[in-house]
């Protein structure tokens, strides 16, 4: 599903590379946590998943896509297969939950029939039954998330990304996304989590895949955080 | 495609900066309406030349009977040799198109007509002292006047070369000087127009970067994300071209009323009005368009 070869990713005026040799395969239907420092090129690795940013070095294969060979006018097609959560929520504030997710399916023309039969059911499936036309702003974080979750998966992406999801909500409430997380990758959907949490890694035992400066210096299945922390 | 959410889109746009909407058709409706203005002036000055063009012809006079200049008082009236020499050389010149006679007999009827309402002047003048004369119509009655005049002016029997389009020289600066400064104010106001345009997307691509970020993230297309911009840009610009229309009409009557203070009435007909009606709004609808494009490529790149 995610094919990383020898990738090594250098940000214009910086000397040492975010991302530097990294080799590695993700499975359709895996489950992985990305952990480590901040700085240790855990967003790069996601954005360059995404083709937000192309490698210096090295090739890249997501959905089996050669992403060298992906021309800018196909990205968004790239796009629609990946779903995106982060620790901000990135809702926008004048919809409500019901138009956040629908805008996702909007945007790539879906028709509305489809819209009003799959935005329920979503919303379902992350445990907000009935609160379909509250605004964010009368959300508590958690449910915001859900949203963010839910507009990630409205459209049945192959691969999800979380980039932190639990970054910014209590460690109750996070079991509950983490719970819809593990949801979503029971579907078959990829699921890469980039987290600080020590508690969630070691309470999921699933893969692991550890990043300093840049390199991986850990990759285990059914792993925890670390030892270190 | 789905035209109701782009429509959605671009009203939120446009709503949300208001301010700068409205700055914008006011701008756009201001200098469409100049140009359109500048354009139906050349229209106008199109027709009045073209008018006076087929009016205006060179009058070659002969020595009289009543002789009014001195090389006339010296020889004498015109003989019949000298007449034949004159539209001789008149019809061999390539610029000339026509060559009318008109005898002395025949100009001192026509005055009599045309002054019948003042009979002490038709009292007053006897039949041999209207010069009998030569009317010269010309391919280009402003450019060929003069090189034909002093081709004939001075030959024996020729009392006088009149020049009517000199008369319309200085009408015709006025005229272009006029178009020429209204052109150049539209221009100035379209360009402000259009760093307006840019300045107006900026400020929406800015106020709407949220969705834009997650439009670009589930994977909208480029046409998508681009399409509420570049819709809002070009609204923007019909509504100004449409308050540009009305004034049109209005700069059309003025114009045709400034005729009505000449001789000879030139006026806009509604298929001129029409022309520069569509050629503005291509014009605005172009301007409002590639600038919205353009300015989207550096602000919503993928």
């Amino acid at each position: 599903m995610i094919h990383f070869e020898s990738v090594t990713k250098t940000y214009a005026n910086q000397s040492r590379p975010a991302v530097e040799s990294v080799t590695l395969d993700v499975e359709k239907g895996e489950f992985v946590f990305l952990v480590g420092p901040s700085g240790s090129g855990k967003s790069t690795f996601l954005r360059l998943i995404l083709r937000e940013e192309r490698p210096t070095d090295g090739r890249i294969y997501v959905a089996g896509r050669d992403l060298a060979r992906l021309t800018n006018w196909k990205v968004p097609q790239l796009r629609r297969r990946i779903g995106c959560v982060f620790q901000d929520f990135r809702l926008l504030p004048t919809k409500d939950v019901y138009q956040n997710i629908a805008f996702a399916l909007e945007v790539i023309g879906k028709p509305r029939r489809f819209i009003r039969k799959v935005v329920p059911e979503v919303i379902d499936l992350v445990g907000l039954e009935g609160k379909g036309d509250r605004m964010p702003d009368e959300l508590s974080g958690g449910e915001q998330q859900r949203v963010a979750m839910a507009r990630a998966f409205v459209n049945r992406p192959m691969i999800l990304l979380a980039d932190e999801p639990t970054g910014n909500i209590d460690p109750a409430t996070s079991i509950g996304i983490m719970k819809v997380l593990d949801r979503i990758n029971r579907t078959g959907t990829t699921v890469v989590m980039a987290t600080h949490d020590a508690a969630i890694v070691d309470s999921m035992r699933k893969r692991v895949i550890e990043l300093e400066y840049g390199k991986i210096v850990r990759d285990q299945s059914r792993g925890v955080y670390g030892q270190a922390y | 495609m789905r035209a109701q959410f782009v429509f959605g889109e671009v009203w939120i746009g446009l709503r949300r900066n208001l301010t700068m909407t409205v700055a914008l058709v006011v701008v756009v409706a201001i200098s469409l309406s100049l140009l359109g203005t500048g354009l139906l002036f050349v229209k106008q000055v199109d027709h009045t030349r073209a008018l006076w063009q087929n009016r205006i012809e060179l009058s070659v006079y002969l020595c009289s009977q009543t002789p009014l200049t001195p090389r006339c008082t010296k020889n004498g009236p015109a003989t019949a040799a000298q007449t034949d020499q004159v539209r001789k050389t008149l019809t061999s010149l390539p610029q000339v198109v026509t060559v009318t006679y008109q005898s002395a007999a025949q100009a001192y009827a026509q005055f009599r007509k045309e002054f019948a309402d003042q009979p002490e002047l038709v009292s007053s003048v006897q039949p041999g002292d209207i010069p009998a004369s030569f009317a010269v119509k010309l391919k280009n009655a402003e450019a060929d006047a003069s090189p034909v005049g002093a081709a004939v002016n001075g030959m024996p029997g020729v009392q006088s070369v009149g020049d009517d389009s000199s008369i319309l020289t200085n009408f015709y600066k006025l005229l272009d000087g006029a178009r020429n400064a209204v052109i150049v104010v539209a221009i100035i106001l379209i360009v402000a127009a259009i760093l307006l345009v840019a300045n107006t997307i900026r400020l929406s691509a800015f106020n709407r970067r949220r969705e834009t970020a997650i439009m670009r993230l589930v994977g909208a297309s480029n046409f998508y994300v681009q399409l509420p911009f570049l819709v809002e840009g070009m609204i923007a610009g019909l509504f100004g071209w449409l308050v540009a229309v009305g004034l049109l009409i209005a700069a059309r009557s003025g114009l045709d009323g400034l005729q009505s203070y000449f001789p000879f009435h030139v006026e806009l007909s509604t298929f001129d009005l029409v022309e520069v009606v569509v050629v503005t709004m291509l014009i605005g609808l172009a301007l409002c368009g590639s600038t919205s494009f353009l300015t989207l490529r550096r602000y919503l790149r993928v």
